[in-house]
């Protein structure tokens, strides 16, 4: 049996996608066959951060309506062994999503992969309710701002009674946080909540905390997952927040504001 | 689990108190079947209990036997009898029913039919006795997270947070051991004894029986402490804990 991840927010543009994408990566380069589903049906996305938007065939809501075959929706990723991507519709609506076909779809995924990263839409609509209505386990993605936790924590209540777990009396689904864009600077000078301060609102166990960095804008723009620029500070911190979801200890980073190195002081840079 | 098959617990029920206030027991059955012909719904398989405290005369044990059949032959239950604890018969050691401890009881109206003339030596009064139930306490073990509302009808207890944009009411009183971030509304139903206790108050909004309060005028009192939250004459009063 696959586990089924929801990357999930409420609040639109904290970074949904740019996580399922290098979540999904981080998963696969370690070695397991995972697929990533684009549940924001009409406003498709993760296509376009994976970069393979040209490849796209036929999608998530053909196979529900079996128009075409799974395997023919599939797009394999080409940099990443083991990893596939199942492309949202882009000229529908959620209402073509049905707890029926996507548990038809899900199920016949759960065959062939190891992990399933369902990418949920913004808001606490159909749409991100089917996207986590089958999961095991939750990343819910916050940034460090009073609205984006408000948000979060209306999700979670959703996940704990409207997902087929809650329904069924189940072992709950599995929930981790995911700080991202966060700027170490701003939340020295109290612009921005600090790690401690959404840990103590969400009371939810921390997956990582990933720093504001140009390299995700870069990554997204070119269409690959930003968890393959290693040299970025937002990779290495989604490389951390894999492996602890694999149950690796890894301690956090890139909390701290960065000091001026001798030379750059030295040389007034 | 458990490995009995049956659960033991007490209960508070509604019943029918009959006073007997003469020995003309005869007479009192009588009566009383005229009044059960004008209402019968209302006496149907009825529970009832005999109270012989207002009794002044003693009276014998096989008396009391032929009343109990005679109440069943009308339709009625008898699950329990009292008197004066001071002034009780020789035989209340043998009777057959259970002795029940006295109690303050208050006279109801019956539906009647129509009011019938009743001769003065002998009253039948039926009082019914009503006691406030108490609910079960609802416990709570998981956050209650923004968007949704947990109520209960005693207490309630919540042995985590309470987010910001959750709603918590109980008819009884609210207790949060965690952070008290959403609005906590106790005494629902205009219990003004009821109170809120929490571990942090960094409420929206505490109200007792309707009396409520914004956080606004919680942060100038008490802000991210123990608290708790108490009616006095009409107005919140919020004391640390």
């Amino acid at each position: 049996m696959a586990k089924i991840i929801v990357v999930t927010s409420g609040k639109g543009g904290v970074g949904k996608t740019t996580s399922s994408a290098a979540i999904g990566t981080g998963i696969a380069l370690k070695g397991h066959k995972t697929v990533i589903i684009d549940f924001d049906v009409g406003l498709r996305n993760l296509d376009l951060i994976m970069g393979c938007e040209r490849r796209v065939v036929y999608d998530f809501v053909n196979v529900i309506n079996k128009e075409a075959t799974l395997s023919q929706a599939l797009i394999k990723d080409k940099r990443t062994k083991d990893l596939f991507i199942l492309p949202a519709s882009q000229t529908r609506d959620k209402d073509a999503l049905t707890i029926e076909g996507v548990q038809a779809v899900l199920d016949e995924l759960s065959k062939e992969f190891e992990y399933i990263i369902c990418d949920s839409p913004a808001g606490i609509e159909k749409g991100a309710q089917m996207a986590l209505y089958f999961a095991d386990a939750a990343i819910v993605v916050t940034n460090p701002e009073v609205s984006s936790v408000r948000d979060s924590d209306r999700i979670l209540g959703i996940l704990q009674s409207k997902s087929r777990r809650a329904e069924e009396g189940k072992e709950p689904i599995e929930e981790h946080l995911l700080l991202t864009r966060y700027h170490p600077e701003r939340v020295a000078i109290g612009e921005m909540l600090s790690v401690s301060d959404v840990e103590d609102i969400l009371a939810i166990p921390l997956l990582g905390v990933i720093p504001e960095s140009e390299a995700v804008l870069k990554a997204s723009n070119q269409g690959t997952p930003v968890i393959l620029d290693q040299e970025s500070e937002a990779g290495l911190a989604y490389t951390d927040a894999v492996d602890r979801l694999m149950g690796e200890e890894r301690p956090l980073r890139f909390l701290e504001i960065q000091k001026k190195g001798f030379f750059k002081r030295l040389l007034g840079g | 689990m458990t490995d009995l098959g049956f659960q033991l617990k007490g209960s508070v029920v509604t019943t029918i108190l009959l006073e007997i206030q003469t020995l003309s027991l005869d007479s009192i059955v009588a009566q009383l079947r005229e009044k059960i012909e004008q209402v019968p719904h209302f006496f149907n398989q009825a529970p009832i209990i005999i109270d012989l405290s207002k009794l002044e005369q003693d009276l014998p044990l096989d008396a009391f036997d032929t009343l109990i059949v005679s109440l069943a032959d009308l339709g009625l239950g008898v699950i329990g009898w009292r008197c004066d604890q001071e002034n009780k018969p020789t035989w209340f050691s043998q009777a057959r029913i259970p002795m029940l401890p006295a109690s303050k009881a208050r006279p109801i109206l019956i539906p009647e039919a129509k009011p019938k003339e009743t001769s003065p030596d002998v009253v039948v009064k039926t009082v019914v006795e009503e006691r406030l139930v108490p609910q079960a306490t609802k416990v709570i073990t998981k956050p209650i997270r923004s968007g949704q509302q947990v109520y209960a009808e005693g207490d309630l207890i919540i042995l985590t947070q309470v987010s910001a944009g959750a709603e918590v009411l109980a008819d009884g009183n609210i207790h949060v051991y965690g952070a008290l971030r959403g609005r906590a509304l106790a005494g629902a139903k205009g219990d003004t004894q009821a109170r809120i206790f929490c571990k942090s108050l960094e409420a929206e909004l505490v109200s007792i029986a309707g009396n409520f309060m914004l956080s606004d005028a919680l942060r100038k009192i008490i802000w991210k402490e123990p608290a708790q939250v108490v009616l006095i004459d009409d107005s919140l009063d919020i004391t640390p804990l």
